[in-house]
């Protein structure tokens, strides 16, 4: 008899934690995918590279004005690399029928946007915060410059995954699907991009970065709670 | 006697009031236009700091405002019709969105005009015009999405959600590019007093009232369009477009 109280017991325990084992699974599930084709994400990080790159080709190679774009640069390459790999947030799963198996799951779809959008800057906002040193050094950035910017793309990568989430919901299955996500979404990055951007200039010129980063992580903690659920009522529209 | 509000929230009886008021506000809109340019262009006082290219304002300030109110009357549509699924919400918002964008990119333009001599620049990254200049990219992109979802249900949602999510992010944009740079002057109009001669303010004003009667007349005329397309399989469409 008592054993079968604990084994009820145990149920209900795993009943309160069953959401996050889902969230879990999800983030999981598109990690694995992505390892098992690393093609696939490893182009969004090249492209980043390479954009950035393209600028002291095109602007010149002296140390001062390279300082003075560097920061600018690799945040306007980092929000198109999130775009470049964005539309490929939903679309596979989508293809294939397994999600409308996750939308059909009792789990609110809220999990899985969040899910998807957290997996999505597993797997292309870290590597990004990897490479950004190494393109700091090439754009004669002082170390704490690269900190700083290292840093704000830190609070700032999951912004462009989140917001990005709702533009791959409400996109989904669309003809010209990238173009039409970056022509929705690029707007809506502006103030990641000024104060991410920002937090290392003022880093650069001496003055104190920390209220940058201040607004950067609020932003990122609005578009949180506003984000995953939007694109789950995306997702439905997008869907049904 | 009680009115029956939500009778015309049916695209069927909406239709034919639209048709009914929309040449009211067109003509009034007409006359008001008229007057107000009128009173800027041959009644308001020279500036004495701007000389006369400041009478640009004209129609610079209403078309900057009639821009981020559309939004707003955009975001309240959109609010409602998710709230409620009332399509002729979605349709008003649909109604309304070029509008809203040809007056952003109005506003953009006399900017550009009234900058070079006061500024020496016909572009500056300051604070106002970067974020009209978002705002007309956010109009932009609303309506490329509606015209890449060909499934009217779809799309209406889409919109409607695309446009919340804009609304949410409007203040939050402004502020930020606001932090970021600013050389805009002032705003010449607040709540607690003007800066400005009356006679500009009445010219300004009546330009505004202008202004939104102009967007009220074009959106009902639109809204015609959208309401004949969107139930061109019904009876009602059929017989009108028939007694044409």
């Amino acid at each position: 008899m008592t054993t079968l109280a604990t084994s009820e017991d145990m149920a209900r325990v795993d009943d309160a934690f069953s959401p996050l084992r889902f969230l879990w699974t999800v983030i999981r599930r598109d990690i694995l995918l992505a390892a098992r084709r690393r093609g696939d994400w490893l182009t969004a990080q090249f492209f980043f590279v390479m954009v950035v790159s393209m600028f002291p080709l095109g602007i010149g190679p002296e140390p001062d004005v390279l300082r003075m774009v560097g920061p600018g640069v690799v945040w306007v390459a980092a929000l198109l690399a999130s775009l470049l790999s964005l539309p490929r947030l939903f679309a596979e799963d989508y293809r294939d029928g397994s999600l409308e198996q996750m939308l059909l799951s009792p789990e609110p779809t809220v999990l899985v946007t969040l899910g998807k959008s957290l997996a999505h800057w597993c797997i292309y906002g870290i590597p990004l915060l990897v490479i950004t040193p190494i393109l700091g050094v090439q754009f004669a950035l002082p170390g704490e410059a690269i900190a700083v910017l290292v840093l704000s793309l830190l609070i700032g990568t999951p912004i462009l995954s989140l917001l990005g989430s709702v533009g791959a919901a409400l996109t989904l299955g669309l003809r010209g699907g990238g173009v039409l996500l970056t022509l929705l979404i690029l707007p809506l990055y502006v103030p990641a991009l000024i104060f991410g951007a920002g937090a290392v200039d003022a880093a650069l010129s001496g003055v104190g970065y920390s209220a940058h980063l201040s607004l950067l992580a609020a932003f990122l903690v609005l578009t949180l709670m506003v984000a995953p659920w939007v694109a789950a009522a995306a997702l439905k529209v997008s869907i049904e | 006697m009680s009115i029956s509000w939500f009778k015309y929230s049916s695209p069927a009886t909406f239709y034919g009031l639209a048709g009914t008021l929309a040449p009211w506000f067109a003509w009034s809109a007409g006359i008001l236009a008229v007057i107000g340019l009128y009173i800027g262009f041959f009644v308001a006082p020279t500036d004495f700091q701007q000389g006369e290219a400041y009478r640009v304002i004209f129609i610079h300030v209403p078309a900057a405002w009639m821009s981020m109110f559309i939004y707003l009357v955009m975001a309240f549509w959109s609010a409602v019709g998710l709230a409620w699924n009332t399509r002729l919400s979605f349709m008003m918002a649909r109604a309304l969105a070029p509008t809203g964008a040809i007056f952003a990119f109005l506003s953009l333009w006399t900017g550009a005009l009234w900058g070079k001599p006061m500024w020496g620049a016909w572009w500056v990254w300051d604070a106002r015009l970067t974020s009209a200049l978002i705002l007309f990219f956010l109009y932009v992109g609303i309506m490329a999405l509606w015209s890449a979802i060909d499934d009217r249900r779809r799309g209406d949602k889409a919109g409607a959600l695309l446009i919340l999510v804009g609304a949410i992010n409007v203040p939050i944009i402004y502020f930020s590019v606001k932090w970021w740079n600013t050389l805009h002057q002032g705003a010449s109009i607040t709540p607690s007093g003007t800066s400005m001669d009356q006679i500009m303010l009445w010219g300004m004003l009546i330009m505004a009232i202008a202004a939104w009667l102009y967007t009220i007349a074009a959106a009902l005329i639109r809204v015609r369009s959208i309401i004949l397309e969107s139930e061109r399989q019904t009876e009602w469409v059929a017989n009108i477009l028939e007694h044409k």
